[in-house]
């Protein structure tokens, strides 16, 4: 991952003058490349592009996939590997096997969306990020747009960004 | 601004706050030279914590025997320490999981510490299970594993197993929620220091590479809401399964159905209680006023008072059921509680845990911090011996009179207790001090509906809008 590549950024100091900066620049049909905050935005995934998450999914058959490993290791346990007789109770005893099952899963389901969270965003420990302003986990936010093979469209962002309230309109290479 | 709340509602951040302060306050509570009240406490607690690990390892050194549990009594201390640290450990995934599903904004302040809280907690009770087994380091057994004693398989028909998956599940989803809600902050602590510099490289490590972009939001927004959709029902059936370690055996005045769901009502009132403590404290020290307010510590005492009744009316219904069962060993059992040798815990139990969060109901004592402060440690001492009386005083009169027997602890257990109480402390000073102590991201999300100056400029607007009236008798309708 050791291509750089350059961006125009756009740097403002409120969400809701963002909010409409991004609304203009993609009526006006140009591409955003991304949008940092230090909160979440909501109204901004359509204009980016963004599609809804299918972390649920995800999560949903590492659930379904750990309700069936717990009863398969019951059941083989209890019922086939080494049947025991525990004060006559049944070997098979589905009953007081859903407590574990429900536990595993939601640790299932858990461990496996939180696995996929970071492995779609691609976060991990010691990870060297690139930073496009420190400012942007404190207080500002930021479009960017791409303009590594195509520069020619800079000043017409550039006055775009100015016109919707940017405080500052600056290239990065990254 | 994604949601609409009501302006007659009290702000959630006072001190007419921007995005820069927010950063500026919280990130300052990881700067600089720690003050000295910090280092004094964290001092003490540590001291505190190596008194228990020396009991631990005098407990792994000499056996169990040096507790004062015996054949009649042997659950007292361990399990009733057990089940009062997993308690207090319910109220962080209440705030943060159940509170988050009913969009109370109120949780973005305390959830983060209170998070942290139930970790710890969850640690020190875990320490309790480990040591109650006797042989810690055959601790192994309890999971099902292919062995060559048969293989024998562990009991999937008993709840203390279950409790085994439930605690170590709940411990497990506690920490990825509460990491994952981390890295942000982390990020933002991390762009304030100078890069290259060992405060940069260690936050950076912690942040796991976050930049804010707008996809990595949405994303985790996604996570945390289905993460606290599933740690609300995991929570639930912590304690529940907890309670099954009593009510699914044939002890006199274990065996009753209302269990579950009052052992659920009890942890989350012995949460809020440490929580309020510990926020209490904490909001003192780190000059968090303006984020955890009034309103924060009011909105926790109505939980302490709701909570506080349910326990309250489980006590009186496991009488009446006790009664009404007909059964004279299960009326004995509630006698004995009440009359018997450890009268006065059963006593400390009712005056603490259903008259005292009474006091509640009174506007002016649920916004006085002193008040609270002193009523949320009333609460989890009570709490405390709610545990004793339904384990160590159960047991120690049950069918067979001739195995009739007393219990008082040793130094040993004493010394556990207090420790893991110090073991405790000094990892939430540690958290204060190196860590984001409220969600900055969070808080700045509610800033613009729920801060003091957008609050008051939204009842401005409805104050000047002529079809709305009666705006300061909080009546507020439309008349046209």
């Amino acid at each position: 991952m050791s291509t750089t590549k350059k961006y125009l950024v756009g740097m403002f100091d409120d969400d809701h003058t963002l909010l409409l900066a991004v609304n203009a620049a993609t009526e006006s049909g140009h591409k955003i490349d991304n949008v940092y905050s230090p909160f979440p935005l909501h109204g901004i995934n359509e204009q980016l592009g963004i599609t809804k998450t299918k972390i649920p999914t995800a999560g949903f058959i590492f659930g379904l996939t750990g309700m069936i490993f717990a009863f398969s290791l019951m059941a083989f346990a209890s019922s086939v590997n080494y049947p025991t007789n525990f004060g006559g109770k049944p070997v098979f005893a589905l009953p007081a096997w859903i407590p574990i099952m429900f536990e595993f899963t939601v640790l299932f389901s858990g461990v496996g969306m939180v696995s996929s969270f970071y492995y779609l965003c691609n976060l991990y420990p010691g990870k060297q990020p690139k930073i496009i302003d420190p400012r942007l986990s404190d207080h500002m936010f930021a479009i960017t747009i791409d303009i590594t093979e195509d520069a020619s469209k800079v000043s017409e962002y550039t006055d775009l960004f100015k016109g919707k309230g940017a405080l500052e309109v600056f290239e990065k290479e990254i | 601004m994604s949601y609409y709340e009501s302006p007659i509602r009290e702000p959630l951040v006072n001190g007419n706050k921007t995005y820069k302060q927010i950063t500026d306050d919280i990130v300052s509570g990881t700067t600089g030279t720690p003050s000295f009240s910090w280092l004094l406490a964290t001092g003490v607690s540590g001291l505190i914590a190596l008194l228990g690990v020396f009991c631990l390892g005098y407990t792994i050194a000499y056996g169990i025997g040096t507790w004062g549990v015996n054949t009649t009594v042997g659950w007292a201390w361990d399990i009733t320490n057990f089940v009062w640290w997993i308690g207090i450990g319910h109220a962080g995934t209440l705030i943060s999981a159940i509170l988050l599903l009913f969009r109370q904004r109120w949780r973005t302040a305390v959830n983060r510490a209170a998070e942290a809280m139930t970790i710890f907690a969850v640690v020190c009770a875990g320490l309790f299970v480990l040591l109650h087994t006797g042989r810690p380091w055959d601790v192994f057994f309890i999971f099902p594993y292919p062995n060559t004693r048969g293989p024998l398989w562990t009991n999937f028909n008993s709840p203390l197993l279950w409790d085994v998956f439930a605690v170590s599940t709940y411990l497990t989803i506690s920490l990825l929620f509460w990491y994952t809600g981390l890295i942000p902050d982390f990020a933002t602590i991390r762009d304030r220091a100078k890069v290259g510099t060992w405060r940069w490289k260690i936050y950076n490590f912690l942040s796991f590479g976050w930049i804010g972009a707008a996809k990595h939001w949405e994303r985790w927004e996604t996570l945390s809401l289905l993460l606290a959709g599933l740690a609300t029902p995991l929570v639930l059936s912590v304690h529940t399964i907890v309670s099954f370690d009593f009510a699914t055996s044939v002890v006199p005045g274990w065996h009753t159905t209302i269990l579950p769901p009052y052992f659920v009502a009890g942890a989350i009132f012995s949460g809020f209680a440490m929580v309020l403590t510990l926020m209490i404290v904490a909001r003192k020290i780190m000059n968090l006023e303006d984020y955890i307010t009034i309103a924060h510590i009011e909105s926790m005492n109505k939980i302490l008072l709701l909570t506080g009744t349910m326990v309250g009316t489980a006590y009186l219904t496991e009488l009446f059921v006790a009664w009404y069962s007909g059964s004279m060993v299960e009326q004995y059992a509630f006698a004995n509680r009440a009359f018997g040798p450890y009268w006065w815990s059963y006593w400390i139990m009712m005056s603490c845990n259903l008259i005292f969060p009474q006091f509640f109901w009174v506007k002016k004592l649920r916004r006085n911090i002193a008040f609270t402060f002193f009523a949320s440690i009333i609460v989890n001492i009570g709490m405390w011996f709610e545990r004793f009386v339904i384990i160590a005083v159960s047991l120690h009169r049950d069918y067979l009179p001739s195995s009739w027997t007393s219990y008082a602890p040793t130094w040993v257990e004493v010394g556990i207790y207090v420790g893991t109480g110090g073991i405790f402390m000094t990892l939430f000073l540690l958290f204060c001090r190196f860590f984001p102590v409220v969600s900055i991201a969070e808080i700045k999300h509610i800033l613009k509906t729920s801060g003091s100056q957008y609050r008051s400029e939204q009842m401005q607007q409805v104050k000047d809008e002529l079809s709305y009236r009666d705006v300061d008798s909080r009546i507020i309708y439309k008349i046209d």
